[in-house]
């Protein structure tokens, strides 16, 4: 499984998602490959992912820049809560 | 083990008046510069990015992460950390008011990663935006968030000239 974490610009707030996605796929027993992206990129790196984690501010800009792909896009308030991370990733790959 | 960019004093801003979040990042961008981190337009950039891509640098409640890309305005990897005395809507739906605005910068995308990631360890306890925006010196903020004031290696000559620090006791 691909999951894909975006932020705006330079890869600067996608890589906490990252690393709290990560934990947060840790605590539920799941494996999944996660990489950081910006939106300038995000058409290609969600090529062959299963869900975008990415903030409300930017879901409009993500769905827009991805077309056609079949990634779900999560929208994800606070970026250091692993617990928020959690739950909406299991409700969506559950 | 990455470690975090060195935060030294001239990088820490504590309870600094900004009338909006522009007057807050370009604190941040001042702060970078400050430290030697990036030249004096990183601080547009970062503004740039805001006006872009919108808030979504409030990554946390009370927490702004100011950034832009690597760009030949980035003199070395850098942190700052700026408190704010009034908190400042940023126009986040959720997580403002901010608090605290960490300014980053970065000479290519890998660092960022590593850096970031050690910022959130620091944060992944929830109170620590509330315990950065009360601290009182550079000292705390550095244990707050495990950074150093340098990078650990041979000691370097201090630059003197006419306008470097004030004269001990001045300001205080």
């Amino acid at each position: 499984m691909r999951i894909v974490a975006v932020c705006g610009a330079g890869i600067g707030t996608s890589a906490i998602l990252k690393v709290n996605a990560e934990r947060a796929l840790d605590r539920l027993g799941l494996t999944a490959d996660v990489s950081a992206s910006d939106l300038s990129s995000i058409a290609d790196a969600a090529a062959d992912a299963q869900v975008i984690l990415t903030s409300t501010e930017l879901a409009a800009a993500v769905r827009q820049a991805i077309g056609r792909s079949f990634a779900e896009i999560i929208e994800v308030v606070n970026y250091f809560d692993v617990e928020e991370i959690g739950e909406k990733l299991e409700a969506s790959l559950g | 083990m990455t470690t975090l960019p060195p935060l030294p004093d001239t990088a820490v801003v504590l309870g600094a008046r900004a009338d909006d979040w522009r007057a807050a990042v370009r604190e941040a961008g001042r702060a970078l510069t400050r430290s030697g981190a990036t030249r004096s337009e990183y601080a547009d950039r970062m503004i740039a990015v805001i006006e872009e891509f919108g808030a979504y640098v409030v990554i946390a409640p009370g927490l702004a992460l100011a950034h832009a890309r690597p760009g030949s305005d980035v003199r070395r990897e850098g942190l700052a950390v700026v408190t704010l005395a009034d908190a400042v809507p940023f126009g986040h739906p959720h997580n403002d008011p901010v608090r605290v605005v960490i300014g980053l910068a970065v000479s290519n995308a890998e660092e960022h990663v590593a850096s970031v990631a050690k910022l959130a360890n620091a944060f992944n306890d929830s109170g620590s935006v509330g315990r950065i925006a009360r601290a009182t010196s550079a000292d705390e903020v550095r244990a707050l968030l495990g950074a150093q004031a340098a990078l650990p290696g041979p000691a370097r000559p201090v630059a003197s000239g006419p306008d470097t620090a004030p004269p001990d006791g001045a300001g205080a």
